[in-house]
């Protein structure tokens, strides 16, 4: 299996590509490669990058060899069967209070989709959603892939202000806003689990390659997490 | 009460800055750092600072602050005219700073921004390993943001003594004023049409009000797609010129996100880095294409200097 294609993102970055496009078994190679090479990091390599379908190698010129960096990024691993077996087996526990309160726009999906909000809400979590990559901000992870029935295009005017937790939904992808920051995707509910604390490592809930699966939890349920989770 | 360093003035924007937070871009923690590294580490060797002691990063307004104790400091990057008790000290070479003694910025000559280098470093708390002010997600340096009047910031314990026999390191925009910016073509270079590296160098590109430490959004002959400016998302790194359907390109900085959903045309070289470092909005870039070999013998030829100079700091 070596489609993978290397290229030069300036002097101090490789990219190894797969095919182009967002599936799981694409992704699944990306996370494959990028794990050996945290695990086995080349000389000078400052940062590795994983992606949809890519992963980017940071380094520096002065001390990494690029011929050998290419030859280890065309020398791709095998993906684990069994590792990513073990992914599906333990999801991510996500709780989401769908209350209106909290679900600016999930009115919105509902008339994108034809059916009632209660329902958007109940496919949106009847889906596991892998996490293929994290980006934007810190600690937010692009999740897919989302029930076509309410894939919702992003909104036309993002909002200047999405709060922390948000649980969104732009086309077939799903994600969790880590803090309050601007952002165009429709917001369907909210978590209290906080998906970022940087006195962690890593300090991210969620890495790429992990199964996600949202749990519905009422407005009083999410004030008791939310206060358990503070403290 | 620990050292300190009293902000009497911030200037326009002052950050705290270290080499940056690497490590960490896989959980969408974007690297930040300084905008010129080259100046940044040169004024830390000055400083007889190990390279990675933050430093503070200053922006076309420089501050005003106030020593505690007796402190060797040295400024690289932009000239400023430099006073210290309102006597005139020079930029580019290690000075000693009595206690109470006031540094304050003057007129800027060349270049955007200056690096303020004080023995024992800015020792604000590390965050993920670094002290690098990521401004946009409030992250690193003094609680995430610009310095302020008022500020009081920790320094570090002095570790080694200024170079012995420093030679003037001059940073990269001192010893090429002219805003040539190198290129390697790519990441995405083949989804543009086969004449737009071309476009790219037959003009300057204005540095336009609209940009920060994040991205320049330039201002030139416009790049074209060859069908979408989209890709799939992926790494931005530094240097990168990311083109949007508008076809005006945005140059990423040290604050840009980790990942980004449009193409990029080409990637600024490393050693010319701190040269797009040193510009403002108002200012010209010219671009132009170089090789690999061109942009490695670039490097060696801005590192040996500094590297001399670091060996000498003890």
């Amino acid at each position: 299996m070596s489609d993978v294609r290397i290229v030069s993102a300036g002097d101090a970055m490789l990219v190894a590509e797969f095919d182009d496009r967002i599936d799981p078994s694409v992704n699944a190679r990306v996370v494959a490669l990028a794990s050996t090479l945290r695990d086995h990091p080349p000389r000078g390599v400052r940062d590795v990058v994983p992606t949809f379908r890519s992963v980017a190698v940071y380094f520096d010129p002065l001390v990494t060899d690029v011929e050998q960096l290419t030859a280890r990024l065309t020398a791709e691993p095998e993906v684990q069967p069994a590792a990513a077996a073990a992914a599906a087996r333990s999801p991510v526990d996500i709780p989401v209070c769908y209350a209106s309160e909290f679900a600016p726009d999930l009115d919105d999906v509902a008339r994108f989709a034809g059916i009632s909000s209660g329902e958007v809400a109940a496919i949106h979590r009847a889906s596991d959603y892998r996490v293929y990559m994290l980006g934007f901000v810190p600690g937010f992870a692009y999740l897919g892939l989302v029930d076509a029935r309410i894939a919702a295009p992003r909104r036309s005017e993002p909002r200047v202000t999405v709060p922390a937790g948000s649980v969104a939904i732009a086309g077939r992808q799903t994600g969790i806003y880590p803090r309050q920051t601007p952002g165009g995707w429709n917001i369907v509910g909210r978590t209290p689990v906080p998906m970022i604390a940087m006195d962690h490592d890593p300090p991210t809930r969620l890495q790429p390659g992990e199964t996600v699966r949202f749990r519905a939890i009422t407005r009083a349920e999410f004030d008791v997490l939310a206060s358990a989770m503070a403290t | 009460m620990n050292a300190q360093l009293e902000v009497i003035a911030p200037g326009l924007l002052t950050t705290v800055q270290d080499l940056g937070r690497w490590g960490y871009q896989s959980s969408g923690v974007p690297v930040a750092g300084p905008m010129d590294p080259f100046a940044h580490r040169s004024a830390n060797a000055l400083a007889g600072n190990p390279r990675v002691a933050a430093t503070l990063e200053v922006t076309l307004v420089g501050p005003a602050v106030r020593f505690c104790d007796a402190r060797t400091f040295a400024v690289t990057g932009a000239a400023f005219e430099l006073f210290l008790d309102d006597e005139p000290v020079p930029c580019d070479r290690p000075v000693k700073a009595r206690p109470g003694a006031v540094l304050r910025f003057g007129a800027r000559g060349s270049g955007a921004r200056a690096y303020l280098a004080v023995a024992g470093g800015i020792a604000v708390p590390p965050v993920l390993g670094s002290r690098a002010t990521h401004l946009a997600t409030a992250m690193g340096g003094l609680n995430g943001r610009v310095l302020r009047r008022g500020d009081h910031l920790p320094l570090g314990v002095v570790q080694g003594a200024p170079p012995a026999n420093h030679v003037m390191v001059r940073t990269p925009r001192q010893q090429d004023p002219s805003p040539v910016i190198r290129v390697l073509p790519g990441p995405q270079a083949e989804r543009f049409a086969s004449d737009t590296l071309a476009v790219l160098t037959s003009a300057p590109y204005d540095v336009t009000v609209n940009s920060n430490r994040m991205a320049f959004r330039l201002k030139g002959p416009a790049l074209q797609h060859l069908s979408s400016a989209d890709i799939i998302s992926d790494a931005t790194p530094v240097g990168a010129l990311q083109v949007p359907a508008s076809g005006q390109p945005l140059l990423l900085m040290a604050d840009r996100q980790t990942t980004g959903g449009y193409a990029k045309l080409a990637t600024v070289i490393t050693a010319d880095i701190g040269i797009a470092g040193q510009a403002a909005p108002g200012d010209v870039l010219i671009f132009r294409v170089c090789d690999r070999a061109e942009a490695l013998t670039a490097l060696m030829a801005r590192e040996r200097p500094l590297l001399a100079l670091e060996s000498g700091a003890t």
